[in-house]
């Protein structure tokens, strides 16, 4: 037998003719594909492709057939086109001109573990400096607002009370409660076996006064608003906001960074506040369900058992917290280049690095406290 | 082939969009092979058309066929089948920021055929070098490319599955001149190599004169007039006149006198 016949391709071995026929398109490219390796082309002289059945054909479908001429050409076989009609020799000619069916795809450049590592260690150390460099800069500002307060943004510095304050006190209240409650129940196990429940008083305000409290406020709102301030500034960026804020005269630090970062400072003290008192409140009730302190004992016991510094220490980390929290927010939304893929990352870094240098304060803090002997 | 059946038939379209009729009682056909620009002033809604026809906005009433298929009644089905004999290049290019050019492009082929990968990458490289870009621009980010060579990548998508049809959303707004011209080569050239039938909205009067076959003026939300450019430059419509004579329009006319 001399004539192969498939689907698309009729092959004569006898006058080496490859007769095309049928779809040439993309969507039968898998089954083109497979025929073709089947050919049993010759292994040299003359071969003539012809085209005059091709029902359509289309880049795709061109792309392979130019493909396989070259591996035929590499053969030194002598491949001569027929019968095609103009527009696919138009098809044939554009492909064979960019040369697409020999070029082969370019491999992204993937760097070694070690350069990544130190790619990594010198982006990191530039953010670093770049954080001091910008808050440097908002210090500058800050202090040249202050020589002209008439020039300070109330409103700005209002709207950002209400949406990192006030509408954040729900939710607060909520979780806060509920973390009182967890505390109590866990405790709460603990101290009956001593019969000792009326020390949950003590731990219980301890822990929500001096840790608790100033410690998950802070990362909620830094889930909450620091999240919020670089999605914000983030987009502000790519829109040219920030830009034609700065072409205006108006620096975005006077409009923007200053306000948010005074409105938090000013508004997650008060949310510690809110937030300890739900906390207590959720242990109490929980004490007087489990433990049968009733909420006068419960609250008679408070007054003597903890003493006014356990507050004052815990609201005095909220403004350290805050501006930790403002001030990754807004730097990392300034950070935002080029795509709105940007502000995804941006803002995920914000909340990490947020949450992360919360705690290293915190930390700090309980060091500092207890060499101090508070 | 034949050249003489109809893409897309829109009939009686009616669209009430923030309390106003954008488009009312609106007829229109797009004819195989040929290159429809849709144009209008600002709020005549062009726009709306375009993306009721890619079916991104819902109509109030009306018909629109494409390929045949009643979009307004298809089949997820059957409108798959459809989107993937079309291809859309949209006014901001809408690649995919987080993937290279080679990556977006490749994209709907990884989607919808069975092919290998390696066969997926190299016809998405040949949609990359048929529009024009570089080898090296296939590794690049969308950010990383001029305004110029994201529109041929955001093209090289829209190519990418041999599609019959193209929209354009104003492929020309945002390039310096000299881009604009060559951009419209390349449509111009793709155009008759590949057989595609183009439906362009365009603000562009030297795409309107240079590219198009036929352009239809939308206005008081129907279709004013459809006709080969220089017998719509002749309606004596008031709105079409503001459009081909106001002092921008004849400069271009004249050229092409």
């Amino acid at each position: 037998m001399t004539t192969q016949v498939n689907t698309f391709t009729r092959f004569d071995s006898k006058t080496n003719a490859l007769i095309c026929q049928g779809d040439w398109n993309l969507a039968n490219l898998v089954l083109l594909k497979h025929e073709l390796q089947k050919i049993r082309w010759p292994r040299q002289g003359a071969l003539i492709i012809n085209g005059s059945d091709i029902v359509r054909m289309d880049s795709a479908g061109a792309w392979l057939l130019s493909k396989n001429m070259q591996m035929l050409d590499k053969q030194h076989c002598q491949v001569t086109l027929q019968k095609f009609s103009e527009q696919h020799q138009k098809l044939l000619a554009l492909i064979e001109e960019k040369g697409a069916a020999a070029i082969p795809v370019p491999k992204q450049a993937m760097p070694s573990r070690m350069a990544k590592l130190g790619r990594n260690a010198v982006i990191q150390g530039r953010e670093f400096l770049d954080y001091f460099h910008f808050i440097g800069e908002l210090t500058m500002e800050a202090l040249r607002v202050i020589r002209h307060a008439s020039k300070f943004r109330w409103a700005a510095l209002i709207s950002v009370l209400d949406k990192t304050g006030l509408r954040a006190l729900p939710i607060i209240a909520l979780l806060s409660s509920m973390i009182g409650v967890v505390i109590t129940y866990q405790m709460g196990v603990q101290l009956r076996n001593y019969g000792a429940n009326v020390f949950i008083v003590d731990f219980l305000g301890l822990s929500v006064l001096r840790e608790f409290g100033p410690l998950l406020t802070a990362i909620m709102v830094a889930g909450r608003t620091g999240s919020a301030f670089t999605a914000q500034l983030g987009t502000m960026k790519i829109n040219q906001e920030i830009d034609a804020l700065n072409t205006l005269g108006v620096t975005p630090a006077e409009l923007l960074l200053l306000p948010r970062i005074l409105g938090l400072a000013i508004t997650l003290p008060l949310l510690t506040m809110w937030a300890n008192v739900f906390g207590i409140i959720g242990g109490m009730l929980t004490a007087h369900n489990m433990l049968g302190v009733t909420p006068h004992d419960f609250m008679l016991r408070f007054e003597h058992a903890i003493p006014l510094k356990t507050l004052f220490i815990g609201l005095g980390k909220a403004p350290v917290f805050a501006l930790i929290i403002a001030s990754i927010g807004c730097f990392e939304g300034m950070r935002v280049r080029g795509s709105a893929d940007s502000v995804g990352q941006q803002t995920t870094r914000s909340v990490v690095l947020s949450i992360f240098f919360i705690i290293v304060a915190d930390a700090i803090f309980s060091v500092i406290f207890s060499k101090m002997h508070l | 082939m034949k050249t003489n059946d109809d893409i897309i038939q829109v009939a009686d379209v009616s669209t009430y969009l923030g309390e106003s009729w954008i488009n009312k009682n609106l007829d229109l056909t797009v004819r195989r092979g040929e290159i429809l620009a849709i144009v209008g002033g600002s709020g005549s809604g062009k726009t709306t058309l375009l993306r009721e026809m890619l079916l991104l906005q819902k109509v109030n009433s009306g018909s629109i066929k494409v390929f045949g298929i009643e979009l307004t009644k298809a089949t997820p089905g059957e409108l798959l089948a459809v989107q993937k004999r079309w291809g859309v290049l949209f006014q901001q290019d809408a690649l995919f920021s987080s993937l290279t050019v080679l990556e977006n492009t490749a994209f709907p082929l990884h989607e919808h055929t069975t092919l290998d990968s390696d066969t997926i990458n190299q016809l998405a490289l040949l949609k990359i070098l048929l529009v024009g870009l570089p080898v090296d621009a296939a590794n690049k980010y969308p950010s990383e490319l001029s305004g110029g060579m994201q529109k041929r990548a955001g093209l090289a998508r829209a190519l990418v599955l041999d599609p019959e049809l193209v929209f354009l959303d104003e492929p020309t707004s945002g390039l310096d001149p000299d881009s604009a011209a060559a951009f419209d080569e390349l449509v111009l050239d793709l155009q008759a190599t590949m057989g595609l039938t183009i439906v362009m909205v365009t603000h562009d009067l030297d795409s309107l004169w240079h590219v198009a076959n036929r352009v239809a003026i939308l206005g008081e939300g129907r279709v004013l007039c459809v006709d080969t450019v220089a017998k719509v430059a002749k309606n004596s419509h008031p709105l079409v006149q503001a459009y081909f004579n106001g002092p921008r329009g004849r400069i271009v006319k004249r050229m092409y006198d």
